[in-house]
């Protein structure tokens, strides 16, 4: 059989485990530091505003529409081009007084004045009052979300455990973020979506992990903490890495072909599973034995079963 | 025996992907352009309807595919050979059938009538694939309260002074009427008749020889309900004038309306008239008091300024309305006996009682027609509502002629431009409460497309790249597995369409291009324990055996907490967002689904129960 990765001894995973703290530490302070500074570049889900995107027949000139933007009352336009260079994307703060429905035909109207032929693709306006909803919805939504998994993972595991994955994937939310922070790429709805999608999918791995860790906590009877983390790590390391190179493997697909409106999901998404696998190897498990795992939390409850005290008949 | 499936389980799965395939079926068929006919208000549709467009589309040279007239849902459908045609058809059909009819662009699925027997339909696109106009718009609760306040004040003005209980004023006060009285007797009398009267205010004394009147919390979350419903109901009727094939008008939380119109062209002309927030009412010119008076500060009580549009200088009004623009039924412009312009304009019921009596004591008196409108400014309340400029002019006056009924015309218009702007407004039916747009989206016709293309690109590029690679890596099993995941392909699409609601988005797309690359993570799971069962020095029934069996819970586990976050996506999203995690959700479901149970029954049926060295894996 093909193997990607040949393991036949233990790979010592929890070696490292000081330097992979101090690593995530630092890029946990770093994001936060980026967030505080830079902020995020909040899309106009979350902003309000208007959005018009619009299509050229020739490369379009942006200083050429910037002068006009200028030129029609629109100054703080900002236009950029947009997946190609034909199609042009025009930003507009939120404008108090002016109804801002008819913002959007407004700007169009005016790039047609000249002559050009304009195509209007797609105009977003989103009103400043829906905007704030939607970041509180949002962060609300993801802690929701960790919360019910913290529940979950309690239940099904151990709380040292849901404690840990709770900690790995809060760990993979705020790094990416901080990557949208420091790259200052916009930070939209479908953003969002894709941090919620990470969520999941850092856990699906760091359940398999824990699942494994478990087991053999079980099955090893004479091994030391470390030493059952290491076997797990090892043992889950193939899967771990063949997992995360399909989803890889379809997310470049949709970063090269999904259009320009998926490139922020598509981005999240890549960094953040990238960045789930290396936690759900260090953080999650490292956590949990910071945390002092021990084998006697994991055994099964001892069924007490009727007449267990009494001989057998037979 | 190790690892056979009872022949029912594998007969089972074969069923149940063949349901799905059987529903996903109706997606590779393509759409025809078509137009849909469909009456407006009174008239009726029938095969002659249908033969008279058909003959219009013959005479114009456009050839068409089909034809349909369905009686039940009084609709004629009308597929058409050339898509580029599609407008062109429109405006012949609309030409040819006047404005008895609403004809609309549609796309009609292409899909075999036995399909459609048994309930195959295409998935619902949503909007940023399809094309079209999406709207949240907001009620202004604050307008609403704020003339019912001047109805009670005006409704207790009217009933005190036939009762003969006298009073001093009666006045809006912030959110009550305060009625004050000249002596305490009158207060009693007033208080007792109000409540016995008016079952929807309460009465309280407050102050002396004062009464405070205000609605009750009942009433008023009936105002509400009210506001919004109506407005629901004007923007379908402005909507039916746009003609659009599915338009969806839904209440969204307590005071926001969603309006969605898939696959419209003309936006800026759908927002013209939807955003319309234009209200008439109907007031009496005070022809008692002098208007230069009134222009120095030395306003009558119980009259108003407005300035008229028409020769530029106010015009003083009498304050209670005659009649208010929400009673209009119909609006039509017109030429009257002479050829001059008006505009015909019919009441229900209510509106007919209440004109027929202000006009038969006010015959020969001048009656001004306000036309109002509604302009967000720049503040805000301290709820954060958008605060709302009440613009009022006077657009006509004209003298009452003779006692007025449910039908009667406003005359004295200068063009037939000016009847016509002025029966459009009426027509489209009058707000009662003014109405803001809070988000758009519109997507143009031809990103729609591209975004569709762009989608399948993704999905079909990431669904090779994992089909190769499991099939390099694990071989007959990733054979196997691929199979599954095609199989998953086919359930999600088959699911989502017997889904009644669910529409597939841009993000929902990424959403399947997504489970794709996830849902082999269950099979990489179980063919890692196999092989590591292996490794032990198992046989290979007994590798097969314990590899499905120990990852099972995993699998388990790994998904239910996806399917949290995906939940959660669900409750909160919007829209795409909510495309989003339903084909998650979904995916997730049917891969688990495909994953264990389909692979399973295929390795029991291919290496099953028989003596096997060696396993491909």
């Amino acid at each position: 059989m093909f193997q990607l990765i040949k393991l036949n001894d233990v790979v010592d995973f929890m070696k490292l485990r000081v330097p992979a703290m101090i690593m995530s530490g630092a890029l946990l302070i770093s994001s936060m530091i980026s967030l505080g500074v830079n902020g995020l570049n909040w899309g106009l889900d979350f902003t309000g505003g208007t959005l018009i995107e619009v299509g050229y027949e020739q490369p379009a000139q942006l200083d050429a529409i910037r002068q006009q933007m200028n030129n029609g009352g629109f100054p703080d336009a900002v236009v950029q081009n947009f997946g190609s260079s034909r199609d042009v994307l025009i930003r507009l703060a939120p404008r108090e007084g002016v109804k801002a429905a008819e913002l959007g035909d407004q700007v169009v109207s005016l790039l047609r004045a000249d002559g050009s032929q304009v195509e209007q693709r797609r105009i977003e306006f989103v009103g400043p009052n829906v905007g704030d909803e939607l970041t509180e919805q949002g962060g609300l939504a993801m802690l929701v979300a960790l919360l019910c998994i913290l529940i979950y993972v309690a239940m099904r595991f151990e709380w040292r455990f849901a404690l840990g994955s709770v900690l790995a994937l809060a760990h993979d939310v705020i790094i990416t973020l901080g990557l949208f922070s420091v790259i200052q790429m916009e930070f939209d709805l479908n953003v969002l979506a894709a941090l919620l999608a990470v969520i999941g999918y850092s856990l699906n791995d760091t359940i398999v992990v824990c699942d494994r860790i478990r087991e053999n906590f079980r099955k090893m009877r004479k091994g030391e903490p470390v030493e059952v983390v290491n076997n797990s790590l090892t043992q889950t390391l193939s899967r771990t890495i063949i997992t995360s190179l399909t989803t890889i493997l379809v997310l470049v697909a949709l970063f090269y072909f999904g259009g320009a409106i998926i490139h922020g999901f598509a981005t999240a998404l890549l960094f953040g599973v990238f960045i789930g696998t290396y936690s759900s190897i260090y953080i999650a498990s490292s956590m949990a034995l910071l945390l002092g795992v021990s084998r006697e939390d994991l055994m099964p409850p001892e069924v007490e079963k009727e007449g267990a005290d009494q001989e057998p008949l037979i | 025996m190790l690892n056979k499936t009872p022949l029912w389980k594998t007969l089972m799965v074969i069923l149940v992907i063949a349901v799905a395939g059987l529903y996903a079926l109706p997606n590779i068929y393509g759409e025809d352009h078509a137009v849909q006919i469909s009456p407006d208000r009174n008239a009726v549709i029938d095969s002659t309807v249908l033969l008279n467009a058909e003959q219009a589309l013959a005479d114009a040279g456009i050839k068409i595919k089909g034809s349909k007239f369905d009686a039940d849902s009084k609709q004629i459908l009308i597929r058409l050979e050339n898509p580029d045609q599609q407008n062109q058809a429109r405006e012949t059909i609309a030409a040819e059938l006047g404005n008895k009819f609403i004809v609309a662009n549609n796309l009609a699925p292409d899909t075999p009538e036995w399909l459609k027997a048994l309930g195959g339909e295409p998935l619902k696109l949503g909007l940023d694939l399809r094309g079209g106009v999406h709207f949240l718009m907001e009620v202004d609760m604050n307008t609403v309260l704020k003339d019912n306040l001047q109805s009670l004040r005006d409704e207790l003005r009217r009933s005190l002074r036939i009762e003969k209980i006298r009073y001093r004023t009666v006045e809006v006060e912030g959110n009550s009427v305060s009625v004050l009285f000249r002596d305490a007797d009158m207060l009693s009398l007033a208080e007792s008749f109000i409540k016995r009267t008016k079952p929807d205010v309460v009465v309280s004394e407050s102050g002396e020889l004062t009464l405070k009147v205000v609605f009750s919390e009942l009433s008023l979350k009936e105002t509400r309900d009210n506001a919004v419903k109506q407005n629901i109901t004007i923007m379908r009727n402005r909507v039916n004038q746009l003609g659009v094939a599915e338009p969806l008008i839904q209440r969204q939380g307590p005071d926001r309306i969603v309006v969605q119109l898939p696959g419209i062209q003309d936006t800026a002309y759908a927002k013209q008239i939807l955003n319309a927030t234009a209200t008439l009412e109907f007031r009496l010119v005070d022809t008692e008091h002098d208007v230069r008076d009134a222009l120095n500060g030395r306003v009558p009580p119980g009259s108003i300024l407005i300035d008229n549009d028409k020769t530029g200088r106010p015009e003083l009004l009498v304050d209670t309305i005659a009649l208010k623009g929400s009673h209009i039924v119909d609006a039509r412009a017109g030429v009257d006996e002479n050829g001059r312009p008006q505009v015909n304009i019919k009441l229900d019921s209510e509106g007919g009682a209440q004109i027929t009596a202000f006009s038969r004591e006010n015959v020969r008196k001048p009656m001004a027609t306000v036309f109002i409108e509604y302009k967000p400014l720049p503040e805000r309340d301290e709820n954060d509502k958008p605060v709302f400029e009440k613009i009022q002019r006077v657009i006509s006056v004209a003298t009452i002629q003779t006692t007025l009924g449910q039908a009667f015309r406003i005359t004295g218009l200068d063009s037939p431009g000016e009847a016509h702007n002025l029966a459009l407004l009426l027509r489209a039916g009058a707000l009662i409460a003014p109405i803001q747009i809070v988000e758009e989206r519109t997507v143009g016709p031809s990103l729609g497309k591209e975004n569709i293309e762009l989608g399948q690109t993704a999905i079909l590029y990431g669904l090779v790249l994992v089909l190769a690679f499991m099939l390099f890596y694990y071989k007959k099993f990733g054979l196997v597995a691929n199979a599954a995941l095609l199989a998953n392909l086919i359930l999600i699409i088959g699911v989502m369409g017997l889904i009644p609601g669910a529409t597939l988005t841009l993000p929902g797309m990424a959403g399947i291009v997504l489970t794709v690359g996830m849902a082999v993570d269950a099979n990489v799971l179980i063919f890692e324990r196999i092989r590591e069962e292996l490794r032990e020095g198992r046989g290979p029934q007994q590798a097969i055996h314990h590899g499905y069996d120990s990852a099972f819970s995993t699998i388990l586990d790994a998904n239910i907490t996806t399917l949290i976050a995906a939940v959660i996506l669900f409750g909160i999203g919007t829209g795409p967002i909510k495309g989003f995690s339903i084909t998650l959700a979904i995916g997730i479901i049917t891969s688990m689904f495909t994953a264990i149970v389909v692979t399973r029954v295929i390795v029991n049926n291919v290496w099953g129960g028989k003596r096997v060295t060696k396993l491909s894996v």
